[in-house]
């Protein structure tokens, strides 16, 4: 097995250290502003920070644990995604079948494609595959109610979580010239992109938002959150081009269309869970809601990240 | 060597001898653990505080799987004095499954039959109380494969909250596992679980029986309601 790549190290150090000063910040708020815990906004924010620390941490072990760490750490975060977006469609029991078939085959199967890098079939698999055999294997079941809605929604679900998402461990296999071994920092790369365009819309919108983008959608992103924040990341994207095979110009502009396309997939999954009448898509990381409530902007940004990179950086 | 045959007949050895009492745990940690894996299951205590009193969970049944996830949501200490209370005729049909009923879940097994039944189920419901235990209770009796939320409540809880009036009932709703896995099928769907706790009831003054029932399954109702929203 290859030492993890130096940078990334460097990189992991940088953020635990900006975790630990939030904690500090949010430590002192609390004892401030909410001694008694009654300060929603407060403890809300600790819980974040908290668990923060848990997907950094988790992350951090995933990346240095090279392709195998990642593969793996991305295939659970595909099938916790996965559940939690059919608990919410209304997959009926003539599903069944076609159901365990996306959890089961298709998603093991998209990964091991990822992990053996046969790109051909990965890019495809379940665009073409998987989107013709789900519906035969729904249809053998003859139950016809809705039949059309039932087979959408399970490929949208498939789309989302499990192809979208495995375009993040894929980054590793790009081979791009001088950059051999660092791959990862790829993946780092846009992951805390996002992240911190998120943390900074956030941030932006609580201190100067006023003019709502989408009300109907998600009342509370703004034109000023969201200018704030995705100026403010593309910056720091542009400060991180050291950790990439890019210049200061080009990690800029790709963190610009990284923090675009997350932002357009947090509003696009906001009309989801909107339509079902929830607010977060589960309740597995205090304080954020469910994996899709963090991996939303993700999942929109890495396949396009992935392109994007793999046409103008990486040798065929 | 031990000769077998020689010597005086041996006492029979304990019902449960040290490695299937191992091999019990064991299971049923496997088990809780893939409860976990396939529905993320999470405890909603609305009504009640997870505290360690005796009390009958009462709960809506449409699998097999049901008080599985009412065991993985109770805090350990209470899991282990809470005993499901499960039909004799399907749990000791086959070794394996007596083996999960009885070593792994230690359920309170009772014959559901009238006419075959040779021991008395609200009896041994209140010998297990009165041995410390809680319970987790279907009184809907069997399994409900039909569109309504529940079917009507057999008479067993109303019995046995008259005869041990002290322990609290709490009606316990679970969401979304007759989704993971319906009747007929054997893999389950990997679905996010929730099981909700309502607030505690006793039995009124000279409640009739009918009223008593209306009260439960009502308050058992009003929580499916609750489920929907997170």
């Amino acid at each position: 097995m290859t030492l993890p790549p130096l940078d990334l190290v460097a990189v992991l150090a940088g953020l635990l250290g900006v975790l630990a000063v939030a904690s500090v910040i949010g430590y002192a708020l609390q004892r401030r502003l909410s001694a008694d815990g009654s300060n929603v906004v407060i403890e809300n924010l600790n819980d974040r920070i908290r668990a923060w620390w848990v997907m950094v941490i988790l992350m951090g072990l995933a990346l240095m644990g090279g392709r195998i760490g990642v593969t793996v750490f991305f295939a659970f975060c595909s099938f916790a995604a996965l559940r939690e977006f059919i608990t919410l469609t209304d997959t009926r029991q003539g599903d069944h079948w076609a159901l365990a078939l996306a959890f089961f085959v298709v998603l093991p199967v998209q990964y091991y494609l990822i992990w053996i890098d046969w790109y051909g079939l990965y890019a495809i698999f379940i665009p073409v595959y998987a989107f013709l055999l789900m519906p035969i294997v729904a249809a053998l079941r003859g139950d016809t109610d809705h039949f059309l809605v039932r087979i959408a929604e399970v490929q949208w679900a498939l789309m989302i979580c499990v192809f979208c998402t495995s375009h993040v461990p894929a980054l590793l296999s790009l081979d791009i010239p001088g950059f051999a071994g660092r791959n990862v920092l790829l993946i780092a790369f846009l992951v805390i992109v996002v992240q911190i365009s998120d943390v900074l819309q956030y941030v932006w919108g609580k201190l100067l938002g006023r003019t709502r983008i989408a009300p109907k959608l998600s009342p509370s992103k703004t034109v000023e959150g969201f200018l704030g924040g995705a100026l403010s990341a593309t910056a720091i994207g542009a400060g991180l081009s050291w950790m990439t095979p890019f210049s200061p110009l080009e990690a800029a502009l790709l963190a610009f269309v990284i923090v675009v396309m997350g932002f357009f997939g947090g509003l696009v999954m906001s009309a989801i869970k909107r339509d079902r009448g929830v607010k977060d898509w589960g309740h597995l990381i205090a304080g954020h809601g469910g994996f899709l409530d963090r991996l939303d902007s993700v999942l929109f940004s890495a396949p396009i990240f992935f392109h994007l990179t793999r046409f103008w950086w990486s040798v065929p | 060597m031990a000769d077998v045959s020689a010597g005086p007949t041996e006492t029979p050895p304990p019902a449960r001898p040290r490695q299937q009492r191992f091999l019990a745990r064991v299971v049923g940690t496997g088990v809780l653990l893939f409860a976990h894996f396939i529905t993320a299951v999470r405890g909603k205590w609305d009504g009640v505080a997870p505290d360690d009193e005796q009390r009958i969970y009462f709960a809506n049944h449409a699998s097999h799987g049901d008080f599985v996830l009412v065991w993985a949501v109770l805090p350990p200490r209470m899991r282990r004095k809470t005993r499901p209370v499960a039909g004799a005729d399907y749990w000791l049909t086959s070794a394996l499954r007596r083996f999960i009923g009885r070593d792994v879940f230690n359920a309170v097994l009772i014959e559901r039959d009238r006419v075959a039944r040779t021991s008395d189920p609200i009896g041994l419901m209140a010998q297990a109380l009165d041995e410390g235990a809680s319970l987790i209770l279907f009184p809907e009796g069997t399994r409900n494969v039909t569109d309504a939320p529940l079917l009507p409540f057999k008479s067993g809880l109303y019995h046995l909250a008259r005869m041990r009036r002290h322990v609290s009932l709490v009606p316990t709703w679970i969401d979304n596992l007759n989704r993971v896995m319906p009747k007929g099928e054997f893999v389950p769907i990997p679905l996010i679980c929730t099981v909700t706790f309502g607030a505690a009831l006793h039995m009124g003054e000279g409640e009739s029986k009918q009223a008593f029932l209306d009260r439960a399954e009502a308050a058992l109702l009003s929580l499916s309601v609750k489920a929907d929203t997170p």
